[in-house]
């Protein structure tokens, strides 16, 4: 065994050497094609000592060859027993979906028993694990080499030290270059010289990254026998001092991303309160099927996907105007129905637009069923924005917080620069005035009703891109939408856009230390104690009208 | 909304009547008679009724605090709901060594959660008289702290209906934690004594649905006292101007605060008395559409007349018990129906109507 | 049994106690037995109340007159607790502080006002609406407890009489007419035994005779009670006012008999010039 060993380093090393000229010179005599299809017929005669040579080979070749590397480190490369043709299988319920190797084109599905792997050796697996890091290194992509150079950083070896060097030197890429640099101050701490390792660790205490912060707290801890891992006292102090200093830039960096997440739970917040400030606000009207009018517009994303399912962007973008409209028009519906006959009996219009919300969410339990839906993300409002390593951005959070602003705008503007707006202002301010000026106040009401429901529908869509589309969509916010509505001031939209943000903040920062039920329960509770103390919230309306 | 109208007395008369007769009756006729008799009713009726009996104690207590003092609260099933735990504790401590783990102490789900010892405020509750102390005390001073709190600053119609509603949505999500020490998601359930008679048999069953009975027909009586009294005067007078009454020198919130811990205890005393006859109490009771039915049974008898909100209790859940029977989907389409068509078309509800009838009659 | 020892809000109900036992000590030595000093009132920015100062003598029948928007209702509405000035001093007698009382406890020491728009319950009888008004505790348990003895009941009685509603003893408030309405909430004004009265429009909706009577009444309170009416009708004022005060943008613009009033050439110019 091991002698075995021994001779695999061997070989490793010799493989190694190899690739690194190559890496440098790149000498291409044959043509890669057949090159490459010389080391798969390698790769598949049976004996170990044959697939090194093979992988050898396949490292030879470059990038070209790394989705072959890849997939036999991850034993996802077989033979066709049938043929004894080298195929690549990714794994389904069923079998495996099969891809050729040499040309990648499509084979079909194939049932597990008609493949054998291509199996590996520990050893081997290192040593491939290592010659797809230098050639993902030298990959035409920066991602992949930002990938490569982070997987580096955790190999102790003096081989990939000088890869990174000598990569260090012709590369353009700056995101790149800069991760090079910190994984080569990282392997200078390990420097048996002082002070290469006291000046690394001065360099890297400006670095916004994980591995620095993990590296330096492992050198402050203690082994088993109470001594320090770190020896050497004065290297202890600076790390001690060069932790300080980043942990302050994390806390600084995870405060500003639970400002972030509060942010886009308040604009959540906000886009689900906002409609209902207007009817609550302009027309006195409790609207307590406001929720059920946003479960609408997540349903119609839902339907709208359901009709396009290849064009996931596009369905998006056209919901929400669908779902405006489909929402706007069931609220005009409510209004003409049944809250007119109960203006000025507003309790009265809360249970009857309760009794709606009831009949909405058991229509949309019979017809779609009554288990959730998930909505698909498009590909654009998937993922996160990394700005570095402590701090990365949600792109759907961040796209529902743009669009809670630029919805917000919209209706200001709506209600600054509108006929309507205007009308609805002065029927929110006085009623009979209005009326007696001649404007319709009938008609008002409803275009104000199918305003703000419009509005929820719109709340749905965004709704579906962060929770699963259910019958239980509108209750779950509605609580909290009244809270927003409340704690904001009746009737003043910045006072429920300043209110939505507050709240979520709020939430958000309390979720760490008590959990995220607590935090909702803690939240409600401080809103139950905010309205003793200012019962009109916290933008009130002034003035005689305003006692009445 | 009328308080004093031709036909309410008759139609009070009738109803207590008949709910005499429920209570005295069915029970002597279980306990008496053998169980194949014709006048013999099913536990599961008899269990039903006793349901039926505590709802309407539940619309009798609402019914005080918004159809005559006018506060619309949102959240009452929290103190039914808070009444029917501290029951449920007792019942819980009475398993003893018969639960699935076999604790002495420990209630099963606390085992299950690894606690070694018994919190705090489970402590007492294996003292029936401590319970049933808790079952009035601990909903009256929820009450109390919320109303002091809401009254004397004044905050009133919607704003006050959304907090009670904010109220009860805390609770729910406070009482689904595990943490808490209730039970969490499961509650308090498979109860096996009650002051040492079997929970499961007929007799037991028989006594509860009697005392339900008992309880309701005081608590009518009570209410109507008060309803008659001056104090009864001064919260429909604030129910209709609130300010007005603060202007003839008496303390608007004290009379409210007064009503609502009231009602709250009424409420509790209800809770206590649902949760061994369904056997199982869960933090679904504070759900806010629990305390939003209990409105409408409310709007639906009538609403300022107290024994309409028991016709109202008593016939919505009726009609739930053969709805979700026959076909689950149309309950909450009716429900939501009857949301909608009680508020437009019968503002005064079955009372209303009834009373116009025998008007019509009577002329 | 003792209404205080069974009462569950006993701390807050002493505060009341010590309020009612402060309005029996009212101190109308030097003369006026409210005094209002620099008040000032805004709302956003309108300033409906403006340094305004003004003394009424105890048993005095005075009228307070001014346009519309002059600050009438909102000086009662300061007097009474409704609402707060931004700055000035409003007593009761000597060393009563009415800015340190809520409503009802001002109420309770002794200041009662009728409202402009008649406030009485429309569900309640004419009977129980007085009943309400009776000068008795106002605490919640001793409420609950209350039993008319003979004597209030009498009390009720002569009231009811006073007002010209005795065939409509039994009769829901809010089928009266909007003159009854009017005397029903003077006679609940009356039920109070209040040391000042606050009349905001007393004779609005009602018939020439009705106006005679309130005339009357007024005239026959006098002297037992402190009266503030504010009334647009001269002719009414003139009937009943030894002292007129006219209020303009929230001050008092000038004092005296009606006469002297009426000639002030700054009252033309208000009322007429304006």
């Amino acid at each position: 065994m091991k002698a075995n060993s021994i001779k695999c380093c061997l070989r490793l090393s010799a493989i190694l050497m190899l690739v690194f000229s190559l890496a440098i010179h790149g000498d291409q005599e044959i043509p890669p094609a057949s090159k490459l299809q010389d080391a798969l017929s390698i790769l598949k005669q049976g004996s170990m000592a044959d697939r090194e040579l093979a992988v050898n080979q396949l490292a030879d070749l470059g990038a070209s060859s790394l989705p072959i590397l890849q997939a036999l480190l991850d034993g996802k490369l077989f033979t066709l027993k049938s043929d004894t043709s080298l195929v690549i299988g990714i794994d389904n319920n069923h079998g495996y979906t099969l891809s050729d190797a040499l040309t990648g084109s499509e084979k079909g599905v194939i049932e597990r028993s008609a493949v054998t792997k291509i199996n590996l050796t520990n050893n081997l697996r290192v040593a491939l694990r290592k010659i797809i890091g230098q050639l993902q290194l030298s990959a035409d992509d920066p991602a992949i080499r930002l990938a490569a150079v982070k997987a580096m950083a955790n190999e102790e070896d003096d081989n990939t030290q000088s890869l990174l060097k000598a990569r260090a030197l012709i590369e353009k890429d700056e995101d790149v270059q800069q991760a090079i640099n910190v994984v080569l101050l990282l392997k200078d701490m390990n420097s048996s010289d002082k002070l290469i390792r006291i000046k690394a660790i001065d360099l890297l205490k400006e670095q916004n990254n994980r591995d620095v912060a993990n590296r330096l707290n492992a050198m402050l801890e203690k082994d088993e026998t109470g001594n320090f891992i770190e020896a050497d006292s004065e290297i202890r102090s600076v790390a001690k001092a060069a932790l300080i200093k980043i942990n302050s830039r994390l806390q600084i960096y995870s405060a500003m991303e639970t400002v972030f997440f509060g942010l886009s739970l308040g604009a959540v917040l906000v886009l689900a309160a906002i409609g209902l400030a207007i009817t609550f606000g302009v027309m006195g009207v409790i609207n307590m099927a406001h929720g059920e009018l946003m479960m609408l517009g997540a349903y119609t994303t839902y339907v709208i996907q359901q009709l396009m399912p290849n064009h996931l962007g596009i369905s998006i973008i056209l919901s929400i105007p669908a779902a405006f409209m489909i929402s706007a028009l069931v609220g005009i519906l409510i209004e003409r129905g049944i809250i007119r006959f109960l203006y000025g009996r507003p309790l009265e219009t809360l249970l009857a637009t309760f009794g709606v919300s009831l009949i909405l969410q058991q229509s949309v339990r019979s017809i779609f069923s009554p288990l959730n839906r998930s909505v698909a993300t498009p590909e654009w409002m998937s993922g996160s924005l990394q700005i570095n390593d402590f701090l990365s951005l949600t792109w759907n959070r961040f796209y529902i917080l743009v669009f809670c602003l630029l919805v917000f705008m919209l209706l200001l503007q709506i209600l600054k620069r509108t006929r309507l707006g205007l009308e609805v202002r002065a029927v929110a301010q006085n009623r009979t005035m209005a009326k007696a000026m001649g404007i319709p106040t009938a008609k008002v009401d409803a275009m104000t009703f199918g305003l703000g429901s419009g509005i929820a529908g719109v709340a749905g869509v965004a709704l579906s891109q962060i929770t699963n589309v259910g019958p239980n969509l509108g209750q779950a916010y509605i609580v909290d939408s009244f809270m927003v509505v409340v704690f904001g001031g009746v009737g003043n939209l910045w006072g429920t856009l300043v209110a939505g943000f507050i709240l979520g903040i709020a939430n958000k920062f309390l979720e760490p230390f008590s959990g995220a039920v607590l935090a909702k329960i803690l939240v409600l509770i401080f809103i139950i104690l905010f309205i003793q103390k200012r019962p009109r919230g916290l933008f009130p309306q002034k003035g005689r009208a305003a006692d009445s | 909304m009328k308080l004093i109208g031709l036909g309410d007395d008759k139609l009070a008369m009738t109803v207590l009547f008949v709910l005499a007769a429920v209570t005295f009756i069915i029970p002597i006729c279980n306990l008496m008679l053998p169980a194949d008799s014709a006048l013999h009713f099913s536990a599961y009726t008899v269990s039903l009724l006793g349901k039926y009996l505590t709802f309407a104690l539940l619309g009798l207590s609402l019914d005080l605090v918004w159809g005559y003092c006018g506060i619309l609260a949102l959240g009452h099933g929290a103190f039914f709901a808070l009444g029917g735990y501290a029951m449920g504790m007792y019942l819980m401590r009475q398993i003893g060594t018969r639960g699935v783990y076999g604790d002495p102490l420990l209630p099963d789900f606390m085992v299950f959660l690894n606690w070694k010892e018994l919190p705090w405020y489970w402590l007492g509750f294996d003292q029936f008289w401590f319970a049933m102390l808790m079952v009035v005390l601990v909903p009256g001073v929820l009450a109390f702290v919320f109303g002091w709190l809401a009254f004397r600053s004044r905050v009133t119609g919607v704003y006050l209906s959304i907090i009670t509603q904010a109220l009860t949505y805390a609770l729910l999500l406070a009482f689904f934690r595990n943490e808490m020490g209730f039970g969490g998601n499961n509650g308090l359930t498979d109860f096996k004594e009650l002051l040492g008679f079997n929970i499961q048999s007929e007799a037991v069953r028989a006594i509860l649905l009697m005392l339900s009975g008992m309880a309701l027909i005081s608590a009518y009586l009570i209410c109507r006292w008060i309803v008659s009294t001056k104090l009864g005067r001064v919260i429909t007078a604030i129910r209709d101007q609130e300010s007005r009454v603060r202007f003839l020198g008496y303390r608007v919130e004290m009379f409210k605060l007064w009503i609502f811990v009231f009602a709250a205890m009424l409420a509790g005393i209800a809770g206590a008395l649902y949760v061994p006859q369904v056997g199982i109490i869960n933090p679904s009771e504070f759900s806010p559409l629990n305390s939003l039915e209990i409105v409408i049974w409310v709007a639906m008898g009538g609403r300022g007349t107290l024994y309409g909100a028991i016709i109202g209790a008593v016939l919505v859940n009726y009609s739930k018990t053969v709805l979700t029977g026959l076909m689950p989907e149309i309950w909450l389409f009716s429900l939501g129906a009857v949301f909608v068509g009680v508020t437009i078309l019968l503002p005064d509800g079955i009372v209303g109507l009834l009373k116009r009838r025998l008007q019509e009659l009577q002329s | 049994m003792n209404a205080y020892a069974e009462n569950v809000f006993g701390e807050y109900d002493t505060r009341v106690r010590g309020i009612m036992i402060s309005a029996s000590e009212l101190d109308v030595r030097h003369g006026p037995i409210l005094y209002l000093e620099d008040v000032s009132v805004s709302f956003d920015g309108f300033k409906a109340l403006n340094d305004l100062s003004l003394y009424i003598d105890a048993g005095e029948l005075r009228c307070l007159i001014g346009p519309n928007g002059a600050g009438k209702t909102t000086l009662m509405d300061v007097i009474t607790g409704k609402t707060r000035p931004d700055t000035g001093s409003v007593f009761f007698g000597q060393t009563i502080d009415l800015l340190k009382m809520d409503e009802p406890s001002i109420a309770q020491a002794g200041i009662c006002r009728k409202f402009q728009k008649p406030s009485v319950f429309d569900a309640l009888t004419v009977f129980e609406n007085l009943e309400l008004a009776l000068k008795t505790d106002r605490r919640t348990w001793s409420t609950l407890f209350h039993r008319l003895n003979g004597e209030q009941r009498d009390r009720i009685e002569q009231i009811i009489e006073t007002i010209g509603l005795g065939t409509c003893h039994q009769l829901r408030a809010g089928a009266l007419s909007h003159g009854q309405k009017q005397w029903l909430e003077i006679g609940m004004l009356l039920m109070q035994e209040p040391k000042v009265m606050l009349v905001d429009e007393p004779i609005a909706g009602m018939t020439h005779q009705e106006i005679e009577r309130t005339a009357e009444l007024l005239l026959s309170l006098q002297g037992h009670h402190s009266i503030v009416v504010v009334e647009h009708d001269m002719e009414f004022v003139r009937s009943i006012a030894s002292k007129v005060t006219v209020l303009h943008e929230g001050s008092v613009l000038t004092e005296g008999t009606m006469d002297e009033v009426q000639n002030d050439p700054r009252v033309i110019q208000v009322y007429l010039g304006g």
